[in-house]
């Protein structure tokens, strides 16, 4: 035990555990929108995939990381765009339109990636975020180094949380994005356009969801891989239901998961041994299951998530 | 003016017309991409076409390739029809695959072992679809999220099992030991890889067709997915269907995992299976979740993947073309959908 807090304490362990959680905060971030608008995104896998391709590409080719960053985001609003017209517009079925997707996005990353770079033995990487510290807040013991000594998006993941509930519960779009959520028909009676709102609740997440795939392929890896996403997105479908769909809470969720995932990176690097290395990388999937199987039973969903909304049916 | 107007019921040659409705829209969507790869759409898709379906031996070829995706696709067939989201075929193939391999290793006629093997494969695979099913019924957790997981942890242990235990220590590699020669399925004809798994494949659909339109099961299971509370108010136990129906679309799933195992591979390794649990959500929704559609939808899949390879071969177009098709196929198809639920009907303007 005492290993362990050891190890919870450090800086090193504290910085890992922001930097794994950024990725999270912001796909949780955009599958909350999404689903709070009554829009079950599954598409979110493909789309950090995606996103993390056409980011990397971007900077790889222009040298701007930040206009890397605008690629990816781009991406995630058309994919979400993609998914809100089969979904929203055309009242699809949810499910299998995520997981089409997702399929789509997917190939079309791995298919534009080897059309762009070829195959070649030594993946290209690029020159990723470098860390960007605080003035006199990074000076803070412990805390400061950890927390303020980090890339530029990390920093404006720690922005997206507050900002994203004050969109939601403060402003008069949020208030749509809920109410569509939850009664699609009395939004409708109150001059709220259902379709229009929730096409912009789904594109928000879907930029949100780039971001995602841009810290991946840009801050984490500076490189991209068939399997840099390696279910992340579907991780944050159920951290939004153990956040149960409000923006805290579900940050709250995506920091608990790093902190788990940073702790078996640890265990796997102290090298506990005969225990084979991926037992640890199992630990956060099977965490995430048994915390929703602990949450599900008071989770309340949005009444209107999976239902699609059209206007001449009773 | 055109309006949509919703339908009361479909003709039935729309079975056939939709699908390749869809499968047409996609090859044309995707000859975009062929053209960015700077290659002659037509030659590129003549290239796959006859690389796959073009001679007798492509087309044992592209049937064995098809034997794993018409599993998973009658398990996802099944699963959707009942509502049961079971996205998690990937993983229940996993683990048929390791149990098969596990029970193929045995030294013991070859026929038992086949029979033990495909128990063997078929039960692991359940166990595994059970996990979702359960967890939905008690915990009211997510299928699609917890079977998406389930996949990854499936992944993870069949790895620990083939860098540890079952590590090839001769050579090192990430592979599981073979399975007894008597084990190997028998091959149907000379020459070819033709084994006898893909003839059961072809025997399960039908089978599975029957269960699901004419017995008491697959009654219960089509009502649980029309219309649950119909079907509790009817008497039906809706728990206990969706346990059943993950009992049986795991199984189904496992057996694709047996079949690469005893037929294609002899082994088990990481990447046993290119994404045919995932595929088999694709073929299960070509076939409009019917049991019979489902083989020809695989065998569609499977000669686009057979095709995609010679094709990249042929011309530098990237064999990931074959990922995409699978991708935008789902979406064609669940738009040409929208087909049968509405018409479009020309309304006169008013003057």
């Amino acid at each position: 035990m005492s290993v362990v807090l050891e190890q919870i304490f450090q800086v090193g362990f504290l910085a890992a555990i922001i930097r794994i959680a950024t990725p999270l905060a912001f796909a949780t971030l955009g599958e909350m929108f999404s689903e709070r608008a009554g829009v079950l995104n599954l598409g979110i896998e493909g789309i950090m995939l995606l996103s993390a391709m056409t980011g990397f590409t971007a900077t790889s080719l222009s040298g701007s990381l930040w206009l890397g960053v605008l690629a990816a985001v781009l991406t995630g609003m058309l994919m979400g765009a993609l998914h809100a017209l089969f979904t929203v517009a055309l009242g699809l079925s949810q499910h299998v339109c995520g997981i089409g997707v997702t399929l789509f996005s997917s190939g079309l990353a791995y298919f534009l990636y080897r059309l762009i770079f070829g195959q070649q033995s030594v993946p290209p990487n690029i020159k990723g975020f470098a860390t960007l510290p605080i003035p006199v807040l990074s000076d803070i013991p412990v805390l400061g180094p950890a927390v303020f000594n980090q890339f530029a998006l990390v920093y404006m993941a720690m922005l997206a949380i507050p900002l994203a509930a004050f969109v939601l519960y403060r402003t008069p779009w949020g208030l749509s994005v809920r109410m569509v959520g939850e009664n699609p028909r009395a939004a409708d009676s109150a001059g709220v356009s259902v379709i229009a709102t929730r096409f912009q609740a789904v594109i928000l997440g879907g930029a949100l969801m780039g971001l995602a795939g841009a810290f991946l392929s840009m801050a984490q890896f500076n490189a991209f891989t068939f399997g840099v996403v390696s279910g992340r997105g579907w991780v944050a479908i159920a951290l939004v239901v153990f956040g149960r769909w409000d923006p805290w809470r579900s940050a709250g969720a995506a920091l608990l998961f790093a902190f788990v995932d940073a702790l078996q990176l640890r265990m796997q690097a102290s090298g506990l041994g005969h225990i084979p290395y991926e037992a640890f990388l199992m630990l956060p999937f099977i965490f995430t299951i048994v915390a929703m199987a602990v949450m599900s039973r008071n989770a309340v969903a949005p009444s209107a998530l999976l239902k699609p909304f059209r206007r001449e049916e009773r | 003016m055109f309006r949509l107007e919703a339908r009361t019921s479909t003709p039935a040659w729309f079975n056939l017309a939709l699908p390749l409705l869809a499968i047409a829209a996609t090859l044309i969507l995707c000859s975009g991409l062929i053209a960015l790869a700077g290659a002659r759409v037509v030659e590129a898709y003549g290239v796959m076409f006859s690389a796959s379906l073009g001679d007798s031996y492509a087309i044992t070829e592209t049937l064995v390739r098809a034997t794993p995706m018409i599993f998973t696709g009658l398990a996802v067939a099944v699963a959707f029809r009942a509502k049961f989201w079971n996205i998690g075929a990937e993983g229940q193939l996993l683990a048929g695959a390791v149990a098969s391999c596990a029970v193929g290793a045995i030294p013991m006629p070859g026929p038992l072992a086949m029979l033990l093997m495909a128990v063997a494969g078929a039960a692991a695979g359940a166990a595994v679809a059970l996990v979702p099913a359960t967890l939905r019924v008690k915990f009211k957790v997510d299928d699609v999220v917890s079977s998406l997981l389930l996949n990854s942890v499936i992944f993870y242990a069949l790895m620990a099992l083939i860098e540890g235990p079952w590590k090839d220590t001769f050579s090192g590699y990430p592979i599981s030991p073979p399975i007894e020669d008597s084990a190997n399925f028998p091959v149907l004809m000379e020459g070819t890889r033709l084994h006898v798994g893909v003839l059961a494949a072809l025997v399960a659909a039908p089978l599975i067709w029957f269960l699901i339109a004419r017995t008491t099961l697959g009654f219960r299971i089509r009502v649980t997915g029309e219309n649950p509370e119909a079907a509790r108010y009817g008497g039906i136990n809706v728990e206990r269907v969706l346990l059943s129906t993950a009992l049986l679309s795991g199984g189904l799933a496992g057996l694709a995992g047996v079949g690469e195992v005893g037929g294609v591979h002899f082994q088990v390794m990481s990447d046993i299976s290119p994404g045919y649990g995932y595929s088999g959500i694709v073929v299960a929704m070509l076939a409009r979740l019917n049991p019979l559609g489902v083989v020809p939808a695989a065998i569609f899949l499977a000669a686009v993947m057979t095709g995609a390879e010679a094709m990249s071969r042929a011309t530098g177009v990237p064999a990931f073309l074959s990922d995409v098709i699978q991708g935008t196929a789902l979406l064609a198809m669940l738009v040409a959908l929208l087909f049968t639920a509405y018409r479009i009907r020309r309304v006169g303007v008013a003057r």
